[in-house]
């Protein structure tokens, strides 16, 4: 299934990353993308049929915490490294456009 | 005698004793950083002012009667991926590069309330993401034992900084072999506890199934003082581990008798450097001297292949890297250009455009990689072909340890196939750079505390690190048996030529 690991391919999963393509770079991920996919490929030498996933070593489930009110950031803090604000909020471009 | 010769341990009993002031520790410590690390590169940020303020805190405590801590004045350094309210926390990423965090990390409080001065913040490769420190956005962290060779890594920082003898003992942290790689690569003892030992309240996360913190030291005792004031539970950690923590330190120079020491065969083949298989047989040898029984395990699932070309292949490092990437790509989500961080300084188009010019410019090439193939094992078609499959395969690793503790108490593997390599060396090709873990990532995928502490020195003068793994939570005996070694064989404490008195670089 790695094989077929094409440029077009890399800039589809670079959207889905969210990462903007540098395109010089496109044919290069799309080789070292196409080897360590294959790579991973190994896995399906393994039956696995009978086996349960593992997605946690401990096995935890329904941590509950207490349900004591603590300190939390003011939105000062929580707002100090925004890279733009305004007031107490985080400024963005415009949400609505054709790109979504 | 000078300061530095002194272990925390035994620094810290200096400043309770009253026979070294906090402030005396700290400005010789700041003075080591300033005449070595320009060449080694172990510190992102050293703050000597503060560290100066809260070791005038440790003195006048004592000059008080007030209780000191265990830690009462000694100089750490800490991850610079473990978030403190002062200075920065970059995790050697421009995405971070100005990032003041509004909160400190659980084991950045259990510090200092056990007395210990943070010095600074030690260079990583970004986001953790790497195996030699040449991933930084600061530039390389270089390896104290020969500077054309990198420190190992993630936590090169950590390592480096304690090897070169400027600080007694760091924190790093452990995804895959972060602390205990660049540990052997430099001659220091490098603890990763079983997964939620540690609270990882505070650490920036990488893979967070996996994702451990964890001390440098130079000695198997540091490590175990460091542990227990870091370890425990954790209520803002909902993994963390609330499991009482036993006292690292009782019994710690009493041999363990009738230990049963695993050796893994799939560990002891061709694709480890002839040298370090040898010591490791040494080190082997020496338990056996000292009462401990050797017996052969097999961990099928952790097995390495070697093609004809020498090309090195494992079920396990195909699987990591798939829960890995998996999980990085989902906890780096988070770096969007609009709450903290980089945000691109062109004026984007929409809010879309805004996250991926943030992103490519914030992100270095080995995190977008690793982004963006995780992103693609998670994707719709792909996700049971690699993501579930690999969890799968995850079972069988951590199954295969489960059988082997049924044999034996510690298993003594290899660190890293090979001693530290030169900068550069394996750049330009990120599948080599994977197969460094091949020995190490097993032991986060079944959650399991590894201990990486010096073996010996190679023929080129270089560290040999070995490993003993033990079943989820046997920090106690794990160090115990690392502890045993060290005494036996009196590798310990090991000083590179720049590190000792008027060595210089």
């Amino acid at each position: 299934m790695s094989k077929d690991i094409q440029a077009d391919l890399v800039r589809h999963i670079a959207r889905l990353s969210r990462i903007a393509l540098d395109e010089s770079r496109a044919d290069e991920l799309a080789r070292q993308f196409a080897d360590i996919l294959g790579y991973f490929d190994k896995l399906q030498e393994l039956d696995t049929s009978d086996v349960q996933p593992l997605v946690h070593p401990m096995e935890l489930s329904n941590v509950f915490g207490a349900d004591d009110p603590h300190a939390s950031l003011t939105p000062e803090e929580a707002l100090a490294n925004a890279p733009q604000r305004d007031g107490d909020f985080y400024r963005v471009p415009k949400v609505i456009g054709d790109s979504l | 005698m000078s300061l530095e010769d002194l272990s925390a341990m035994e620094l810290a009993g200096a400043v309770a004793a009253g026979k070294v002031g906090a402030v005396e520790a700290a400005r010789h410590y700041l003075d080591v950083i300033q005449r070595r690390d320009g060449q080694v590169h172990a510190f992102n940020q050293v703050h000597p002012e503060r560290a100066l303020e809260r070791a005038a805190a440790v003195d006048a405590d004592r000059a008080a009667g007030r209780g000191l801590g265990p830690l009462a004045g000694v100089p750490v350094g800490v991850k610079d991926n473990i978030v403190t309210d002062f200075g920065l926390t970059t995790c050697s990423s421009r995405m971070l590069a100005p990032f003041h965090s509004p909160y400190r990390a659980t084991v950045v409080d259990r510090l200092e309330q056990a007395g210990a001065v943070i010095v600074g913040k030690t260079n990583l490769d970004e986001f953790a993401m790497g195996s030699s420190t040449e991933n930084s956005a600061f530039g390389p962290t270089r390896n104290p034992w020969d500077l054309q060779r990198v420190p190992g890594g993630s936590s090169g920082g950590s390592a480096a900084a304690v090897a070169a003898y400027e600080v007694p003992a760091a924190l790093g942290s452990d995804t895959g072999g972060s602390i205990r790689q660049p540990a052997a690569f430099c001659g220091v003892v490098g603890f990763k506890p079983t997964y939620g030992r540690v609270s990882r309240f505070g650490l920036v996360a990488y893979g967070s199934s996996l994702d451990q913190i964890g001390p440098l030291a130079r000695d198997v005792a540091d490590a175990a003082l460091l542990t227990r004031i870091i370890a425990g539970h954790d209520p803002r950690d909902s993994t963390s581990l609330d499991v009482p923590v036993e006292d690292y330190l009782a019994d710690l120079e009493k041999p363990l008798e009738g230990l049963r020491i695993g050796l893994p065969r799939e560990f002891y083949t061709q694709a480890l450097d002839a040298e370090i298989a040898q010591t490791l047989r040494q080190a082997a040898r020496t338990y056996e001297s000292r009462g401990a029984r050797l017996v052969e395990v097999r961990l099928p699932h952790s097995r390495i292949d070697v093609d004809a070309q020498g090309q090195l292949s494992s079920y396990a490092v195909a699987c990591y890297y798939i829960v890995a990437m998996a999980e990085a790509s989902s906890n780096l989500a988070r770096y969007d250009g609009v709450h903290y961080g980089h945000r691109t300084p062109q004026e984007p188009q929409d809010i879309i455009d805004l996250y991926c010019r943030s992103r490519a410019e914030g992100f270095g090439p080995e995190v977008q990689r690793r982004v963006m193939l995780g992103t693609y094992t998670l994707s719709a078609g792909y996700y049971d072909a690699y993501y579930n499959k690999a969890l799968k395969v995850r079972r069988l690793i951590k199954n295969d340890f489960d059988r082997a503790f049924e044999q034996a108490d510690v298993l003594l593997c290899p660190v890293a196939p090979t001693t530290a390599f030169r900068l550069g060396e394996k750049t330009a090709d990120p599948l080599t750079m994977y197969l460094e873990d091949i020995y190490t990532i097993s032991v986060n995928l079944a959650g399991l505390p590894g201990l990486s502490l010096p073996a010996g020195l190679s023929k080129t003068s270089l560290p040999i690190g070995m490993q003993l793994i033990g079943p989820v939570c046997s920090e106690h005996r794990l160090l115990r048996a690392g502890r045993m070694y060290e005494l036996a064989s009196g590798v310990r404490r090991l000083r590179p030529e720049m590190a000792k008195k008027g060595g210089r670089p």
